[in-house]
């Protein structure tokens, strides 16, 4: 046996991730608040909450359709505080520049995270700035952490899923994931793609505020709408059924999809949450989140089902189903 | 995406689905037909397709997809030139496919050679170009859809005289690999889906030999739910009394009788026919692609044809690729063998027949809901 090392595929946010992260951090970090691997943890500081999370981002390229590293690393540690149902506050911004960086690239990327934060309602606190010999590092890499307050009205996302409740997602997916790709392969479609990129308080708020049950709240990131789902099904004994055609996805991302053998429902977002709210509410909450700047498009796409346990299941316009799983490894371009 | 739009246009595929019911009940006994390219498998298996047919029609998953058929020696090969120092460029499905004792994933994982993902042979050629001094091999697997992609970089590689450019040639083609399958006793198809892709180049007639000499029907169709459908449509009508076999053409929109003759050219000038070995089936005498006399320069010495695959024993991936059992039927099938950790080619791939069952629990729902709740997932 050859000694095991890092693939590229444990940083895909699916299966080989969760199982790295199983065999190796949760083996050293064994805090309850890190079980269960929350978006944030929920801490509690002399007796009043707090969320506390941190995200680092390694995106190629740099600047990208609608966004760039600044934005995804504000709006990204953002939006994890946002869907534990706290309100962020304070950032912290963490950079590890790689020698030969022009100072040009690192202002814009600056100055998009100060828009980002003021957008957001938080403020950048402190920072760390490193520098490492070119090749060490691909142009900069961002580590943000995030402190959020949590309204002591607010309901929390901890309800229990019951057979019945809605999926609710806050918008068309993969946005984020098919223009990053775009502009990473040069690819020049008619319609341009923007990164959906964008604070996602409102939106969870609208969601904790409106709905009488919320079992699950996440927002739509690394490994797309399906990777995300899988974690509100695990061990669950609830299954997910998902009805493929009411997932919005925009005529540009499913073009980019069928061009590079990609399935959209692993691309990522960065403006998106997926939802499991009580189905009575629904109505309500859907109304809701669409008066949000960044929830116009929100919509049900399917239902918790005691069915299919511990499964999502898509059904086809055919009436046929099939499962999606967690993504294995990265997407990777195919031979034909 | 309009295009794409009619060809899933529902109530299209469930009258396709009616008209396969009636046209089966007229044929009278059970048919079983293969599809013969991963593409197919894949769209097969995303859409749910098995559960439109009836009982009595079986889909199997032939030998089609490059990446499963790849034997281990030719990724031990590809791993031997990385460790020599050559930049390896691969197309994405290719790079975690194990070898005897590794993937290129892991190899290059392990820091023992360096590996680039690339879309097409053209970014090989540009990573060629950018690298200077550096051997740069592209590993050239896929059948004829994808040969002259890379005869096509080889003349612009000759135009710019690149020296360091190489391509280590794994390519197959596929009629003599259906040859093979139909010669084989043991194995019992009533009909062929051609590889829509693979017909756009070569067009139809290469295939004419499966009604000829063989007596089965077959039907080239492309890679919506519509034309799948509509070739089984037509493959059942074809096993119905009275009918004589055929080679019918459901996907005209692409496929002319002689394919893609300028296509067909660039491969007769830069490549020449050879022995290969097939992962999960064996040695089959001309069903290769190598580089022609005049391109040795960019060829690099693929591993010898007649040693055979190193194979994991439990394994029945050459059971699948043959039709002779359902992945599920393998005793390896999602237990020891998943896409996280595949053993044999079928689950490596992600158009393998392996990894599109157990991607999509195909088994799941054909198996039907009572059984899976008396024997658990059915994986």
């Amino acid at each position: 046996m050859t000694e095991k090392t890092i693939k590229l595929g444990h940083g895909s946010g699916g299966s080989l991730t969760r199982a790295l992260i199983e065999e190796t951090l949760l083996r050293y970090f064994d805090s309850p608040l890190l079980a269960g691997l929350p978006d944030s943890a929920k801490v509690q500081l002399q007796g009043v909450p707090a969320a506390f999370t941190t995200d680092t981002y390694v995106v190629d390229p740099l600047f990208f359709p609608g966004g760039d590293i600044g934005k995804l690393a504000v709006y990204g540690t953002v939006n994890d505080l946002a869907v534990v149902g706290a309100i962020p506050r304070f950032i912290s911004c963490a950079l590890i520049i790689e020698e030969g960086l022009p100072q040009s690239d690192l202002r814009t990327i600056l100055s998009s995270m100060r828009q980002a934060a003021d957008h957001a309602g938080t403020e950048v606190v402190t920072g760390d700035t490193k520098v490492v010999p070119r090749g060490k590092a691909d142009s900069i890499f961002i580590n943000t952490a995030g402190i959020g307050a949590f309204r002591p009205e607010s309901a929390l996302p901890d309800a229990e899923m019951k057979a019945g409740d809605v999926v609710l997602v806050s918008g068309p997916i993969g946005d984020h994931g098919a223009a990053v790709l775009s502009a990473r392969e040069g690819l020049n479609l008619d319609s341009a793609i923007l990164s959906d990129c964008a604070p996602v308080t409102e939106v969870a708020q609208a969601i904790l505020a409106g709905a009488r049950r919320t079992s699950f709240l996440r927002d739509v990131t690394r490994g797309g709408l399906v990777t995300i789902l899988n974690e509100a099904v695990g061990g669950a004994p609830l299954g997910l059924l998902l009805r493929e055609q009411d997932i919005p996805v925009r005529p540009g991302v499913r073009s980019i999809c069928e061009l590079l053998g990609l399935d959209p429902f692993y691309l990522a977002c960065e403006g998106r949450v997926a939802a499991v709210i009580d189905a009575e509410s629904a109505p309500i909450v859907v109304e809701a989140v669409r008066r949000t700047p960044a929830g116009q498009d929100a919509t049900i796409i399917g239902e918790a089902t005691a069915e299919y346990a511990g499964e999502i299941v898509i059904e086809t316009a055919f009436g046929t189903h099939r499962l999606v799983q967690m993504l294995s490894g990265e997407q990777l371009p195919r031979i034909c | 995406m309009r295009f794409i739009d009619d060809f899933r246009n529902a109530e299209h595929v469930k009258a396709l689905a009616g008209s396969i019911e009636r046209r089966a009940a007229q044929a009278g006994r059970p048919l079983r037909f293969m599809e013969v390219c991963g593409g197919h498998t894949m769209a097969i298996h995303r859409f749910g397709l098995p559960q439109l047919l009836p009982e009595s029609v079986e889909l199997l998953s032939g030998p089609g997809c490059p990446v499963c058929v790849t034997p281990t020696t030719y990724i031990d090969r590809a791993i031997e030139l990385g460790r020599d120092g050559a930049l390896l460029t691969t197309f994405g499905d290719l790079y975690r496919v194990p070898g005897s004792e590794r993937s290129v994933e892991g190899a290059s994982a392990a820091g023992l050679l360096e590996a680039l993902v690339v879309y097409s042979p053209r970014d090989a050629l540009r990573a060629a170009q950018d690298s200077h001094d550096r051997e740069v091999v592209f590993l050239a697997i896929g059948f004829e859809t994808t040969a002259p992609t890379v005869a096509a970089t080889l003349l612009e590689a000759k135009r710019l005289g690149l020296r360091n450019f190489r391509v280590l040639s794994g390519h197959k083609t596929m009629p003599r690999a259906l040859r093979a399958l139909l010669e084989a006793p043991e194995v019992a198809i009533d009909g062929f889906i051609l590889p829509g892709h693979v017909c756009t180049i070569t067009g139809a007639r290469p295939f004419t030999f499966i009604p000829d000499e063989f007596g089965v029907p077959c039907c080239v169709t492309g890679f919506e739910p519509a034309d799948i459908l509509a070739s089984i449509e037509k493959l059942t009508e074809l096993c119905g009394p009275g009918r004589r076999p055929a080679l019918e053409n459901a996907y005209r929109r692409a496929v002319r009788p002689d394919g893609n003759e300028k296509a067909l050219a660039l491969l007769e000038r830069v490549m020449v026919p050879v022995d290969a070995q097939w992962r999960g089936i064996g040695h089959i005498p001309g069903s290769g692609l190598d580089l022609g006399p005049q391109w040795l320069e960019f060829r690099v010495e693929p591993p010898d044809p007649e040693r055979p695959s190193a194979e994991y024993s439990a394994c029945r991936c050459g059971d699948v690729l043959r039709g002779l059992i359902k992945p599920a039927e393998c005793s390896l099938f999602g237990e020891v063998c998943t896409p996280d950790s595949p053993v044999g080619p079928c689950m490596v791939s992600s158009e393998g027949s392996c990894a599109a069952h157990f991607k999509y629990g195909s088994q799941t729902f054909t198996a039907g809901l009572a059984e899976i709740a008396e024997n658990g997932k059915g994986y």
